[in-house]
C-alpha cells in the first residue's frame, strides 16, 4: 500500500514542537486552575469538553487549506452542521446524537461489482491508509467552512470491489435508526437519506471516504464512523452515516432532489452563477465570519481538477 | 382600580416577556453562546419573535370578546410595537449582515426571492401601523385609525408565508402559525365574532369597530 502524504501540508505548517508542547502545558494548566472557561470564554470551553477524551493533534496548529485559508475550530465543525437525522436545527446532530451506537459498524457493498459483501468497516479500514485532508465545506445555505478531514479516497475501495462495466452511478444509503437518531422519527424528509455520485466523480482522488475531523474519530454529529466529502459539491453530497454502497447503471434519486427537484439536482456542483431559487450562491458566510461577503468560487475553488468532467453539460439545467 | 392595576401588572410583564427573546440574543452575542454562526441565530429568532408576538397582538381583540375584559385592549398597541421592532431588527441583521449594506443586492434579491418579496411587503404594512400607533394618530385618524390598523391581518399572513417558504423541508411549525393565523382571522368574521350579551348586545360590525377605537381612547381620557 502506498503511504500518501496528506497533500495539503507544507512542512512550514507543521508546528515546532515546543509551540505545542507549550499549548499543552498551559491547557493542563488552565484546567487544573479551573480557569479555562475564564481565560478561552465559553466557546472555548465547550471546545475543550468536547475534544476532551482526546487532545486535538499538534499537526493542526497551524495547518491551512491550499488557498491558506484558517481551519474552523473543532469545535465549530462539531456543533454546527445539517444532519436532518438529529434534527433540522444546527446545533441539533451534537445535542441529540449522543445515544447514537457507530460501532460496530458493516457497510453492505452491492450491485454491479465482483465482490459484493457485508463488510466490517475495521476490516474495511485494515487496508487503507488514513490521511488528513483539509477541504473547503460550502453548504447550499451559503455558509461555509475549512475542515481537516481524516480518511481515504473512495477510489481506493471502490477498486477493491471491482465494479463492472454496467456500474454507471454509485449510490449511498445513510443508515435507519429511529430509536437512535430522534429526526427520522417524523417525515421531514423520505427516510432513509440517500446520494449519489457518477462513477468518474466517485473516482475523483478528491473524492473522499471520512473517518475523522481533526485526526480524531468522526463525531456521531458528523456523521460517525463513515461519511462521503466531495469538496466541489454542495455539503448535502456528503452523506453520513453510511451503511450501504451500490453500484447502479441509472442515475439514483438523491433525497434533496426527490424532497424539491425544483431547488436540488443531483450533481450539486458548487457555482456561483446558478443561484438557488431562494438565495444567491454567488456569496458566502465563510464561518465564523459575520457577513456574508466571501465570494463563492466556481466548484468551490476546485475546478481546475474537477471542471473537465462537466465539459459540454449545460451547468444551469444539471445543477 | 384594580383593572388598572391589572393593566399595569399584563404591561409589566409583557415588557419582561417582550425583550427577554432580545436581552438573550444580545446575551448570546457577547458570550458567544450562538454557536458558529451568530447572524442565522439572531435572523431566525427576531423573526420568530416577530411572529409569536403579531399572534399575540391579534388574540386580543378575540379574547377580549371571549372574556368581556375590556382593559386587556391596552395591551394591544404595545404588543404591536414590540412585534414591529423585532421585525424591524430581523430586517436590519439582514441588510447589514447577509446583504452587507449593499442596496442593490437587497433591492435583486427582494424582487427575485418570493420569500424576500413578501417577507419585506409585511414590513413595510407594518411601517404605517407603527407610525400610527400613538395617541395622536389615532385622535387624528378617527375611525379611520381601526380601518388602516386592519392591515395587521395583511402583514401577519404575509409573515407566515415568509415563514413557510423559506424553510427547507420540515414544514410543521410555519403549517402550525399558518392554522393559528387562521383560527385568529376566522375568530374576527362577524358570524364567529357573535356580540357579546352585555353590555353592547347585537352591534353592528361597524360598531365593534368604533368600539375598539373608542377603546384605544380610554387611554386618552
Amino acid at each position: 500500500m502506498i503511504i500518501r502524504r496528506a497533500p495539503d501540508i507544507r512542512s512550514s505548517e507543521i508546528t515546532p514542537e515546543s509551540v505545542y508542547v507549550n499549548r499543552r502545558q498551559f491547557i493542563r494548566a488552565a484546567t487544573a486552575a479551573g480557569a479555562v472557561g475564564m481565560a478561552l470564554g465559553p466557546r472555548a470551553l465547550a471546545g475543550e469538553e468536547a475534544a476532551q477524551s482526546q487532545e486535538i493533534p499538534a499537526r493542526f496548529a497551524r495547518m491551512t487549506s491550499e488557498l491558506d485559508e484558517p481551519l474552523n475550530t473543532y469545535e465549530d465543525v462539531t456543533t454546527y452542521n445539517n444532519f436532518y437525522e438529529f434534527g433540522t436545527g444546527k446545533a441539533d446532530p451534537s445535542r441529540n446524537s449522543g445515544a447514537f451506537r457507530p460501532k460496530p459498524w458493516k457497510v453492505r457493498i452491492g450491485g454491479e461489482c465482483n465482490r459484493p459483501g457485508e463488510y466490517d468497516l475495521d476490516d474495511l479500514l485494515a487496508g487503507v491508509t488514513l490521511e488528513d485532508r483539509v477541504y473547503r465545506l460550502r453548504c447550499v445555505e451559503a455558509w461555509s467552512m475549512v475542515i481537516p478531514w481524516y480518511g481515504f479516497q473512495l477510489s481506493t475501495l471502490i477498486d477493491r470491489v471491482e465494479p463492472t462495466g454496467n456500474a454507471k452511478f454509485v449510490v449511498f444509503t445513510t443508515v435507519v435508526r429511529p430509536e437512535e437518531m430522534p429526526g427520522q422519527r417524523a417525515p421531514i424528509l423520505r427516510w432513509p437519506y440517500i446520494e449519489g455520485l457518477r462513477m468518474d466523480e466517485a473516482m475523483h482522488p478528491l473524492t473522499l471516504l471520512a473517518t475523522g475531523v481533526y485526526g480524531m474519530d468522526l463525531p456521531n454529529q458528523n456523521g460517525a464512523p463513515l461519511r462521503l466529502v466531495v469538496p466541489w459539491k454542495y455539503g448535502f453530497k456528503g452523506i453520513k452515516s453510511i451503511v450501504s454502497i451500490d453500484f447502479v447503471e441509472e442515475m439514483p434519486l438523491n433525497t434533496w432532489k426527490q424532497q424539491n427537484s425544483f431547488e436540488y439536482g443531483f450533481y450539486a456542483n458548487v457555482n456561483p452563477n446558478v443561484s438557488h431559487p431562494r438565495w444567491s450562491q454567488a456569496r458566502e458566510t465563510r464561518l465564523p465570519g459575520l457577513f456574508k461577503n466571501h465570494e463563492t468560487l466556481m466548484f468551490n475553488g476546485y475546478a481546475d481538477q474537477v471542471q473537465h468532467m462537466y465539459a459540454g453539460m449545460d451547468l444551469e439545467r444539471w445543477k | 382600580m384594580t383593572a388598572q392595576r391589572a393593566v399595569l401588572a399584563l404591561k409589566l410583564a409583557l415588557w419582561v416577556g417582550a425583550l427577554a427573546p432580545g436581552i438573550r440574543l444580545v446575551h448570546g452575542v457577547l458570550t458567544g453562546g450562538l454557536g458558529a454562526n451568530p447572524i442565522e441565530m439572531l435572523t431566525h429568532w427576531t423573526g420568530m419573535t416577530a411572529l409569536v408576538l403579531l399572534m399575540i397582538t391579534l388574540s386580543i381583540t378575540p379574547l377580549r370578546r371571549i372574556t368581556g375584559w375590556n382593559p386587556i385592549i391596552r395591551l394591544r398597541r404595545p404588543v404591536g410595537l414590540f412585534a414591529f421592532f423585532y421585525a424591524l431588527a430581523h430586517f436590519g441583521i439582514w441588510f447589514v449582515f447577509d446583504m452587507v449594506f449593499n442596496v442593490r443586492w437587497m433591492l435583486d434579491d427582494i424582487a427575485e426571492r418570493r420569500f424576500i418579496t413578501v417577507g419585506m411587503a409585511a414590513l413595510l404594512v407594518l411601517v404605517p401601523l407603527a407610525v400610527t400607533s400613538t395617541r395622536g394618530w389615532i385622535r387624528r385618524l378617527g375611525k379611520r385609525w381601526g380601518k388602516l390598523h386592519r392591515g395587521v391581518y395583511v402583514a401577519a399572513t404575509l409573515g407566515v408565508v415568509h415563514y413557510y417558504w423559506l424553510v427547507k423541508a420540515d414544514v410543521r411549525l410555519p403549517l402550525a402559525f399558518a392554522a393559528g393565523l387562521a383560527v385568529l382571522l376566522v375568530a374576527r368574521h362577524p358570524r364567529f365574532a357573535a356580540p357579546r350579551p352585555a353590555p353592547g348586545g347585537g352591534r353592528s360590525a361597524a360598531q365593534r369597530e368604533e368600539d375598539d377605537v373608542d377603546a384605544e381612547r380610554v387611554r386618552i381620557g
